[in-house]
């Protein structure tokens, strides 16, 4: 550990309070570390140990003061044996923390979404709200697309208090808009059981996959996974059996499994669905690949917007521990797991997976080169298998129906279960699930079809590309789309109608990726800030933008951009752009 | 019994660098493979004294297999591996990052970069005139070293240099995101407040001169900046007994700034306080 050389900023009594409460809360003792301190000082490892607990205690600062005060930062940086520099400049990488000076106010900071389909309605409810005299920020995709086609979703950040989403209702079962259908596997719960009781899960067949896996073992649980053709639903379509293959077989002390729920893909929202509804399936589900990988302690790393995913959660993981199914021999086996979650604090990169792991491990998030891949060197630097919380719930039914059933379900080289994320233009916007095969025409009309004439279809969210009407035949399989040239992503389907302003969208989906790039590498650093500077240029020129040669210029950016960059944000900078001029949607005269 | 010979090997690896096959150690980069095979590769953020970061991305070549250019200077050469430095690719994503970096930061005192750019044929005003850019103001705050951000390309260089490879005091650090990156101390507070120890060695790494001592800074705001009537002198630092190597660098008879070799066994080019900025008493007293 460094001598820490810290200014004579202090604490006060509440920052103080809150500070330690937070990093004692994952499991790092302030009282214990100060004395350690006096007896052994120095190793760089003791600094590591504690590391982890800086984003939480960022977070509890953040709460406390509104701001990433320079006492707080020093208090943190002395418990943590973190250099006050590195914590500062942790700090600034993040969204929802403020740096720059102390709120002139004591309350709530509300968060309004301004990423498509919120865009259209974002500016006119930000006016509402400073009119009444709040203090409003503007905020990335909130991930609650599914109410933005009318109204600008938001997300409140509490000061001294805990933050919210006003249009939850904690209360109610979620009106979801298959609720109760007989054909749902990933969903069926939802809606249907109280998401805060272990009893509801337990009695609607909870914790049966988990004893069928433990009745058929580590080794074959992954054998049927591979079976099942299981890819990853995060974006990347990685088999989720190789990758679990690879950590079982990864040699380390400790293995990690991690939920990737930094769900922040603009138009991306079933992962909230999942955890908001029904958490227990998750909890299960990484047990499973506890189990099957052999790693003893999970990581749900989740995004900060998303208050009361994380509060069910957190239930959800209590109450699993208290009836044994998380903990030392879980449901009577000698089987060790265990769950800890994780906020995020708005940061889109943190769902890049070896950003994710920095961030998590108290490092700016900045992903890094690969290989290594995750499972030799993830989390900690440990064999680590990272599922989206979508490709984790995809192992019950397998573990329930067996690999080879399970996989005979969609086509060939798209198995199983998806869900898709309907927002924008149409009628039901929501999380909807099908058995993979159904076009993309079927599957807006699964949500009350277009509300308007389709002009285009963002697939895949801001890092995929728009279709036009003529590929509402397209079959949403990995395959077809794939040969199509777009992408499933992670299922975003977002109808735009004839009456949207697409230079509007495109703009601000470059200002996405210029203000969410880490800036760790040139080429997406400048490239997209390039890119967005060249498309306000051209729609200032001119009543509607027109490309000429800038067409070219973006093309070359594009390359460099996906040749040349350190991880998939700069590599899928530029794609809807670049899709939307090839369909005419921006760029052309007339 | 019989007999085991036992014998000293060294475990090498081949790899085809332009369709030539050069051996280098194991462990060695793909970068290293290029130097052996005599290709010439522009590095930015790359130092032999420091741990690859691979933020610079313009030492990128294409390899066989794989979707993206690599880094050579952090992927590690391995047996069968291909690689190719002069593709149209390759020469592509080399001039697009020179020609963003110049888009954005002033690269007067960076003559190598330059040369790249006019090798690659760089032209940063396709961005148009208006275009973002660091904009900072210099920052002067003691009389050992300057800080010009207007001409940092975010290498982390000097971060590293700070931190875990070689001085280990954590002053400075990546601050901020995206184009908003800024090297900082805590709250950007001055040099003299934070924990820096004035080693210098975020100075000796620098690329770009954003970080030069301040007698380079006072002399080339006068005009009277001549590298070409300096001399080297090297010697060995008269302070303590560890026997660091010093570079004089001199200009008329004065010592304008102290570098160490960065092959030099016990420096590896990084210094303390004293060795780089304690020579005013050459001089015949700190105030002359």
């Amino acid at each position: 550990m460094p001598d820490l050389h810290l200014t004579e900023d202090r604490a006060t009594d509440a920052e103080t309070a809150a500070i330690d409460a937070a990093i004692a809360a994952v499991g790092v003792d302030p009282a214990i570390v100060f004395e350690a301190d006096r007896l052994v000082r120095g190793g760089v490892h003791r600094k590591h140990d504690r590391r982890h607990a800086l984003l939480p205690a960022l977070h509890a600062l953040q709460n406390t003061s509104g701001w990433i005060s320079p006492g707080g930062l020093n208090h943190i940086a002395e418990v943590l044996g973190v250099p006050p520099a590195e914590g500062y400049g942790v700090a600034s990488f993040y969204e929802l923390f403020r740096v720059d000076s102390a709120p002139d106010h004591d309350e709530s900071v509300i968060h309004v979404c301004v990423d498509s389909p919120c865009l259209a309605t974002a500016e006119a409810k930000i006016a509402a709200l400073e009119a009444e005299g709040k203090h409003v920020h503007r905020s990335p995709c909130l991930g609650q697309c599914e109410r933005g086609s009318t109204d600008a979703a938001v997300f409140i950040q509490g000061r001294n208090g805990p933050d919210s989403v006003p249009a939850d209702q904690p209360d109610e079962l979620w009106e979801l808009p298959q609720r109760g259908e007989p054909q749902l596997k990933l969903l069926r719960n939802i809606g249907r059981i109280d998401p805060t009781s272990i009893e509801a899960y337990i009695g609607a067949g909870g914790f049966t996959a988990l004893a069928a896996a433990f009745e058929m073992g580590a080794d074959k649980v992954i054998s049927e996974v591979t079976e099942s053709g299981l890819m990853g639903r995060g974006g990347a379509a990685f088999p989720t059996g190789v990758k679990w293959r690879g950590v079982a077989e990864a040699e380390g002390p400790q293995k990690y499994v991690v939920a990737n729920a930094d769900e922040s893909e603009p138009g991306t929202f079933k992962d909230r669905t999942i955890m908001e509804n029904d958490p227990f399936s998750l909890i299960e589900a990484m047990t499973i690949a506890g189990f099957a990988t052999g790693a003893t302690k999970g990581f749900i790393y989740i995004r900060g917007e998303y208050p009361l995913a994380t509060t069910r959660l957190q239930i959800a993981i209590d109450a699993s521990r208290d009836a044994g199914f998380l903990g030392s021999g879980i449901a009577r086996s000698s089987v060790d797991f265990d769950i800890e979650i994780r906020r995020g604090a708005g940061a889109y990169i943190c769902g890049e997976e070896t950003a994710l792991f920095a961030s998590l491990e108290g490092f700016r998030g900045e992903p890094r080169q690969k290989p290594p891949f995750p499972t030799t060197n993830g989390l900690f630097d440990a064999p680590t298998a990272i599922n989206n919380p979508e490709t984790l719930l995809n192992v019950l039914p397998i573990m329930l129906e067996g690999g080879a059933a399970y996989g005979g379900l969609g086509t060939e080289r798209s198995s199983g279960h998806k869900l898709f994320c309907l927002s924008g233009a149409v009628a039901r916007p929501g999380t909807y699930e099908v058995e993979f095969g159904p076009t993309l025409r079927e599957i807006i009309d699964l949500a009350g079809g277009a509300t308007g004439e389709i002009a285009a279809v963002l697939m895949g969210g801001a890092a995929g590309s728009f279709v036009g009407p003529d590929a509402l035949d397209m079959p949403l399989t990995m395959e077809a789309v794939r040969e199509a040239g777009t992408t499933l992503g992670s299922g975003v389907v977002m109808v735009f109608d004839t009456d949207t302003d697409f230079d509007a969208v495109c703009i601000r989906l470059a200002e996405f990726f210029r203000n969410e790039s880490c800036g760790q590498c040139v080429p997406c650093r400048v490239g997209a800030v390039r890119q967005h500077e060249l498309l306000v240029r051209a729609a200032d020129a001119a009543p509607k933008m027109v490309l000429n040669g800038e067409v070219q210029l973006l093309a070359e950016m594009d390359l460099a951009m996906k040749d040349a960059s350190i991880c998939g944000l700069g590599h899928t900078a530029s794609t809807a752009v670049r899709s939307a001029i090839d369909l005419g949607l921006i760029g052309s005269p007339s | 019994m019989t007999a085991v010979p036992v014998t000293l090997t060294e475990t090498t690896v081949t790899i085809s660098v332009d369709g030539q096959n050069v051996t280098v150690p194991d462990g060695a980069s793909v970068l290293d493979a290029c130097t052996a095979a005599g290709v010439d590769t522009p590095t930015i953020c790359y130092a032999e004294n420091l741990t690859p970061v691979n933020a610079c991305r313009v030492c990128v070549v294409e390899m066989e297999g794989s979707r993206t250019l690599v880094p050579s200077c952090s992927r590690a050469a391995e047996d069968g591996m291909t690689v190719q430095t002069d593709t149209e690719r390759v020469r592509h994503s080399r001039k697009m990052v020179l020609e963003f970096l110049g888009s954005g930061t002033d690269l007067s005192q960076a003559p190598d970069i330059l040369g790249w750019m006019a090798d690659y044929g760089a032209d940063p005003d396709r961005y148009g005139a208006d275009r973002e850019t660091m904009d900072e103001e210099v920052k002067v705050q003691d009389n050992l070293y300057i800080r010009d951000y207007d001409k940092c390309v975010l290498c982390y260089k000097c971060v590293e240099a700070c931190g875990d490879d070689a001085q280990h005091t954590f002053a400075i650090a990546m601050s901020g995101r995206g184009f908003g990156n800024r090297i900082s101390t805590e709250f950007d507070i001055t040099l003299p407040d934070s924990a820096c120890v004035y080693c210098g060695n975020c100075v000796a790494v620098c690329p770009t001169n954003a970080l030069q001592f301040k007698t380079e800074f006072d002399l080339r705001q006068a005009g009277n900046w001549r590298e070409e009537d300096q001399d080297v002198t090297r010697t060995v630092c008269s302070y303590c007994g560890v026997g660091c190597n010093l570079e004089l660098h001199t200009q008329d008879e004065r010592i304008v700034k102290v570098t160490s070799p960065n092959d030099h066994s016990v420096t590896s080019g990084h210094l303390c306080i004293k060795g780089r900025f304690g020579w005013q008493y050459v001089h015949g007293g700190a105030d002359d």
